[in-house]
């Protein structure tokens, strides 16, 4: 073996390390710039340059989650003293808490929602997927462009019959029509991606398996799912992602009940001037589920994006 | 245990006709060999004995019991696949207890029953790793102790030692073969290797497109092939056919040959006749030996050197033939022979639809 000690590692690798290291600095700053204004004061939020060293504050988390009235300097004084930490904060800015928001329910909305319309996703994809990569299927082929062909154009370009259909059928601002809809735009690309994936699981080991005396079901549950975790997991992350950033059709079709959290967020804005750290606690809070997701099936998706290349 | 028919057993792939017509019976704790080139149809009909494939038409009984269209999982059968098909996410334990966790078995007897067939294949010790670090061998016995833990009523094995290394391919051989005669079990076993097939089987069935060529055992294929395919399939190097332009008539013991400078040979007795230019004599290189006045005459055009033996490439007028002889004896290149067999080892076939033509029957 004559390749390079340990320490010293090909240029190629260095610069091709670089460029990741400069390539995640770019995209990390917005998302720091985000976290920091969270905990800023509002003057701080805005003042130029921005300030790296602030005194941090809870004030927009607190800001986020209730909704507050300014009242005359007289009633203040009437008031019991405050009870709690965020009582304190309010009334430093001479208000009071009249009530918690609307934010812990629309990020709710978006829980049930992101996370109904990935399983629904996965869930049919990956039966859809096996039927597709094992049986026989009459037009195998044009069914699987037919599901890719509803990839080819922006979902948004049918909004409006969209937006009249549910309207007519009573799934407008309702979690199960956003599940349906987020299901049908997710569903192609998990078909396509575990159709992939359970093609690449010889059919040796189902066969095994129905010899062993388990039926093709029982096969396809103790013998296939286990093998296409990584594939499902892979899946999972891409269709929560779509879901859970979904802007326009949460914009156009909910707006109370089922409204998720992404048009929700910048209806803060216009609650009593610029409150920015209240926007940038909201959308920080809002990663938190997404990031907690993707950090715990990141083995799996590493393994999944690399999945042709490192099979035996 | 089981006895195996099938009978008329025919699978197409659309145009394409995988195995046609084929009938056989295997007999109880037989080891029956299929063997043939890759597409021959051998493991199609295995697939369909497993009942993983549906035939096109035609019978299988397992016991007297029809299984044609039964589903795998319900006819108490054990595969081994080429490839293992060891469930990768299950450690070895759990691999060999998979089948008897179908049938609900009792978990004190699963363990139990898991250790006798470790014990058994000698991978006790293996029991608690994870199958993907095993050597190839070690995973083929876990293979077979998936097979044989259920006590299923035949085992079906399609290629078991392909995946395994040359060296490490005699002794799983050696194992498989004494497996089998300890359990005593119906075994299917599909090969393209003649070696394995010769060293393990009671009976062979050759296979060519589809068509079973000939089944016996395996001295049977080798000395009495009954198609000029099996002929030339079986044997390393094979047998040598050389076309000869004569007619035979039945009952006939002599050949002369017409060529220039040769002889007259003794032939096997037939009780068929062939027209002129479609005979065609078979006989094993070891068989075809040069001799002094022998009655084919020819020219060496390569020796190459085997150790104990070695094998003359020699033109004749007839075509080229192998001739395997003691390395004792010195051939050169260039070297002019003459070559003779005896007759009851030489083998006749008609050229016009390649089968061999039937002996009379000679005794002593």
């Amino acid at each position: 073996m004559s390749s390079a000690p340990p320490h010293e590692k090909p240029w190629g690798k260095r610069l091709a390390a670089g460029l990741v290291i400069v390539y995640a600095l770019v995209s990390i700053i917005p998302l720091i710039w985000i976290f920091l204004t969270g905990f800023k004061s509002p003057q701080d939020s805005i003042s130029y340059p921005p300030k790296m060293v602030f005194s941090p504050t809870m004030e927009g988390y607190v800001n986020v989650f209730t909704t507050r009235t300014r009242q005359t300097p007289e009633y203040m004084e009437t008031l019991p003293p405050p009870e709690t930490w965020y009582d304190e904060l309010v009334r430093s800015r001479s208000m009071v808490i009249a009530g918690p928001s609307k934010f812990g329910q629309r990020f709710l909305n978006s829980i049930i929602i992101g996370f109904g319309s990935t399983f629904l996703s996965v869930f049919l994809g990956t039966l859809a997927a096996y039927a597709f990569s094992r049986f026989k299927i009459p037009l195998k082929d044009d069914l699987m462009f037919f599901i890719l062909s509803t990839r080819m154009m922006p979902p948004i370009a049918v909004a409006i019959p969209i937006f009249l259909m549910y309207r007519e059928l009573g799934l407008a601002d309702t979690h199960l029509g956003m599940i349906l809809l987020y299901t049908a735009v997710n569903i192609s690309l998990a078909v396509w991606l575990l159709k992939g994936f359970i093609d690449e699981i010889p059919r040796e080991y189902e066969e095994a398996a129905m010899i062993d005396g388990y039926s093709r079901f029982q096969s396809f549950r103790k013998v296939v799912l286990p093998q296409a975790t990584t594939g499902i997991a892979a899946t999972a992350i891409f269709c929560l992602i779509f879901s859970w950033n979904e802007y326009a059709f949460a914009l156009l079709l909910t707006s109370g009940t089922a409204q998720t959290a992404p048009p929700f967020i910048p209806t803060i804005i216009g609650e009593g001037g610029l409150d920015w750290p209240a926007v940038a606690a909201g959308a920080t809070l809002f990663l938190v589920p997404i990031v907690f997701f993707t950090i715990m099936l990141r083995k799996h998706l590493l393994r999944g994006i690399t999945f042709g290349a490192v099979r035996k | 245990m089981a006895e195996i028919q099938v009978s008329r057993l025919k699978k197409s792939f659309g145009e394409f006709v995988a195995v046609q017509d084929s009938s056989f019976t295997i007999q109880n704790g037989e080891f029956f060999v299929m063997l043939g080139p890759s597409g021959c149809g051998k493991t199609t009909t295995l697939r369909m004995i497993a009942g993983l494939e549906l035939p096109t038409s035609g019978e299988i009984r397992l016991d007297q019991e029809e299984v044609t269209f039964l589903p795998a999982s319900q006819r108490d059968i054990a595969f081994v696949f080429q490839l293992f098909a060891l469930y990768p996410h299950m450690n070895v334990r759990k691999n060999l207890a998979f089948p008897l966790k179908c049938i609900g078995t009792p978990s004190s007897e699963i363990k139990q029953r898991v250790e006798e067939a470790a014990r058994l294949l000698r991978i006790d010790h293996l029991l608690n790793r994870s199958v993907s670090g095993l050597s190839g061998g070690d995973r083929q016995r876990v293979a077979l102790g998936r097979a044989i833990i259920r006590r299923p009523k035949a085992f079906l094995m399609d290629e078991p030692l392909g995946a395994l290394d040359a060296e490490f391919r005699n002794l799983m051989c050696q194992e498989l073969k004494g497996l089998h005669d300890r359990i005593e079990a119906t075994t299917v076993y599909v090969t393209h290797d003649q070696l394995e097939a010769m060293a393990m089987a009671d009976r062979i069935a050759v296979m060519n497109h589809g068509v079973i060529e000939q089944l016996g055992t395996p001295s049977e294929i080798y000395n009495k092939p009954a198609t000029m395919y099996v002929a030339d399939f079986i044997g390393s190097p094979p047998m040598n056919l050389l076309t000869l332009p004569n007619a035979l008539e039945p009952g006939q013991t002599e050949i002369t040959l017409p060529g220039d400078g040769c002889g007259t040979l003794r032939c096997p007795v037939s009780t068929q006749g062939v027209q002129a230019d479609n005979l065609v004599l078979g006989v094993r290189p070891e068989h075809l030996l040069p001799e002094q006045n022998g009655p084919l005459p020819g020219e060496i055009s390569a020796v190459e050197y085997m150790g104990t033996t070695q094998i003359l490439t020699i033109q004749t007028p007839y075509g080229q033939a192998l001739s395997r002889v003691r390395s004792t004896h010195a051939f050169g290149e260039g070297q002019s022979v003459r070559l003779n067999f005896a007759a009851q080892r030489a083998s006749l076939f008609d050229k016009s639809d390649g089968k061999a033509l039937s002996m009379e029957v000679t005794h002593g």
